[in-house]
């Protein structure tokens, strides 16, 4: 199940390209002036959305490495953490630029005073602190605290949801897919759980080795 | 010797003035208001096919049609109409809170088609003499529509202004002739999930029917009105056809959409938000840049539409710029505490 090395790469770069797709197209509906009234607010919003977009797709890395075996998808795991870190900045550059236009006085009033952008904030400081780790350098200058240090991604991942959730006024619908998306993530995880997955592949290979 | 020093108020026989220049300088000012309301009315009408010359036409019922063909126009503009200038109509009519039709802002205009406006009815009761069901050419007819242009502002703290087409809610009231235990009027928006899907919703947070409320005296304040049009033509499904309550000096939540009742009663009615989120959202809801919402800033606002490169971003004014009028409504209140 050797995967060759230019098939790898060629994953790595179409990874790349996929999670920067959102990016374009939103930019490319502001530019359009499809975006309506607020296009500042439009890009906040998405981008937000898409910031668990991208945690959803980090976490889903090793649980998927786990079924399949298949090594491509822990070859993407930093840059998937980089790509959330770096929706996470833009999500937060958004809201400085076009919501406060750039008034860095009420921006700390602001942070201190409600309690999503705190939780929100926080959970950025987690990111920041997984991104400026990622690098072998800092692997190896932390040893087994680099392990440690990167569980905050599960901590980040609450704080997101909190996040979402507190910013939702009167519909829990579109937070509810979230949630439940979240929590299936974090279910994969649990031991009992988390030992199923490589059997579950052994499973479904027997099967299909069975004539039918 | 009496001497008598002459008030100011005082005439004498010399300065009253003769007949015949009386009469000429009634002419004179009579021909003039002919001339003036000539030009004002020629040149609104002119200005108003102008002004919404790139806003759809509407399918308004032919009462409706009739009444926007003699309404009033421009009865109420802004002071600064260069600080104050009209918010495209494709704006206003496509970025939307009215969360029965869903809570996206472009949801209301994508889904609010399926809506049925005609026929439409508003059940008057309470603390009425004069109540029950009239339909809504007969509570619209009696009175003349008139455009007034007010700012919008959302409790979000982003703005428009819009020239609405409606009547005053007094004169709704008067008709329905108040008794002496009326003291606030409860408002409610059409309960129809089969057309509203953000009613039907498992995860909506509103117990619909969505409700607000004024004070009476609020409520009969000449600025409030029950809107049914908006840049020349009629309310789209979105923007809370077939009626709707604005009261400018509020922050948008507080004018009520889709209105199918309208109640006067001797209790304060909890509004809808209130009912959700009581810490954040208060009965009066009159805009105050002093009084911060937890989740935002009132201090400023965001006059729509901005682009990236031009948040803007403007102060907001206390009552919403209508402090002139609306501010003696609430002396000796502590608007903080009734927010």
């Amino acid at each position: 199940m050797a995967t060759p090395r230019s098939t790898l790469t060629l994953w790595r770069v179409a990874v790349f390209c996929i999670a920067l797709a959102p990016l374009l197209y939103w930019s490319y509906q502001v530019a359009l002036n499809a975006a309506g009234p607020e296009p500042g607010r439009y890009l906040l919003l998405n981008i937000g959305q898409g910031t668990l977009w991208m945690l959803f797709a980090t976490l889903s890395l090793t649980p998927l490495g786990k079924l399949t075996r298949w090594k491509g998808f822990a070859l993407i795991r930093r840059q998937m953490g980089l790509w959330t870190l770096a929706y996470a900045v833009a999500h937060l550059l958004c809201y400085a630029l076009f919501i406060l236009g750039l008034d860095l006085s009420r921006l700390g009033s602001e942070i201190v005073r409600r309690p999503y952008i705190i939780v929100g904030m926080l959970a950025l400081l987690g990111l920041v602190a997984m991104g400026v780790t990622s690098n072998r350098a800092s692997m190896r200058r932390l040893g087994k605290r680099w392990k440690t240090l990167h569980k905050l991604v599960y901590l980040v991942l609450a704080l997101g949801l909190l996040h979402f959730f507190w910013v939702v006024r009167a519909d829990l619908g579109e937070w509810s897919l979230y949630a439940a998306i979240g929590a299936g993530l974090m279910l994969l995880r649990l031991p009992p759980v988390a030992r199923q997955l490589p059997r579950l592949r052994q499973q479904v290979k027997r099967e299909r080795r069975q004539p039918g | 010797m009496l001497i008598k020093i002459p008030q100011p108020g005082d005439l004498r026989e010399s300065d009253v003035t003769p007949e015949s220049v009386y009469l000429s300088r009634r002419r004179f000012l009579g021909g003039l208001a002919g001339v003036g309301a000539g030009l004002a009315l020629s040149g609104r009408a002119q200005a108003a096919a102008a002004d919404y010359t790139d806003v759809p036409a509407g399918h308004p019922p032919a009462w409706l049609a009739g009444e926007i063909e003699r309404a009033q126009w421009d009865a109420v503009v802004p002071q600064d109409p260069e600080l104050d200038k009209l918010t495209p109509y494709q704006d206003a009519s496509t970025y939307n809170n009215f969360y029965e039709f869903g809570t996206g802002k472009g949801d209301p205009s994508k889904r609010a088609d399926s809506l049925t406006t005609q026929p439409w009815s508003v059940v008057i009761d309470g603390e009425v003499d004069n109540g029950g069901r009239v339909a809504l050419e007969d509570l619209i007819t009696p009175s003349r529509l008139e455009e007034r242009i007010y700012r919008l502002r959302c409790v979000e703290a982003w703005s428009m202004v819009i020239p609405w087409l409606g009547i005053p809610l007094g004169d709704v009231i008067a008709r329905a002739k108040p008794t002496s235990k009326a003291k606030y009027v409860r408002f409610e928006t059409l309960v129809r999930p089969q057309e509203m899907p953000g009613q039907d919703s498992a995860f909506a947070l509103i117990d619909w029917p969505y409700t607000e409320g004024l004070r009476l005296d609020e409520a009969m304040h000449p600025l409030t009105i029950l809107g049914v049009g908006m840049y020349g033509r009629e309310l789209p499904n979105q923007n809370g056809a077939p009626l709707r309550l604005v009261v400018p000096w509020k922050y948008g939540f507080k004018s009520i959409k889709s209105i199918v009742r309208i109640s006067l009663v001797s209790e304060q009615p909890v509004n809808s938000w209130q009912a959700i989120a009581p810490d954040e959202y208060g009965f009066y809801a009159n805009v105050n840049p002093q009084v911060d919402h937890p989740r935002w800033s009132q201090a400023t606002e965001r006059r729509l539409p901005n682009s990236l490169f031009n948040p803007h971003i403007i102060d907001t004014r206390m009552f919403n710029g209508y402090a002139d009028q609306v501010a003696s409504l609430y002396t000796g209140m502590d608007l903080r505490k009734q927010f």
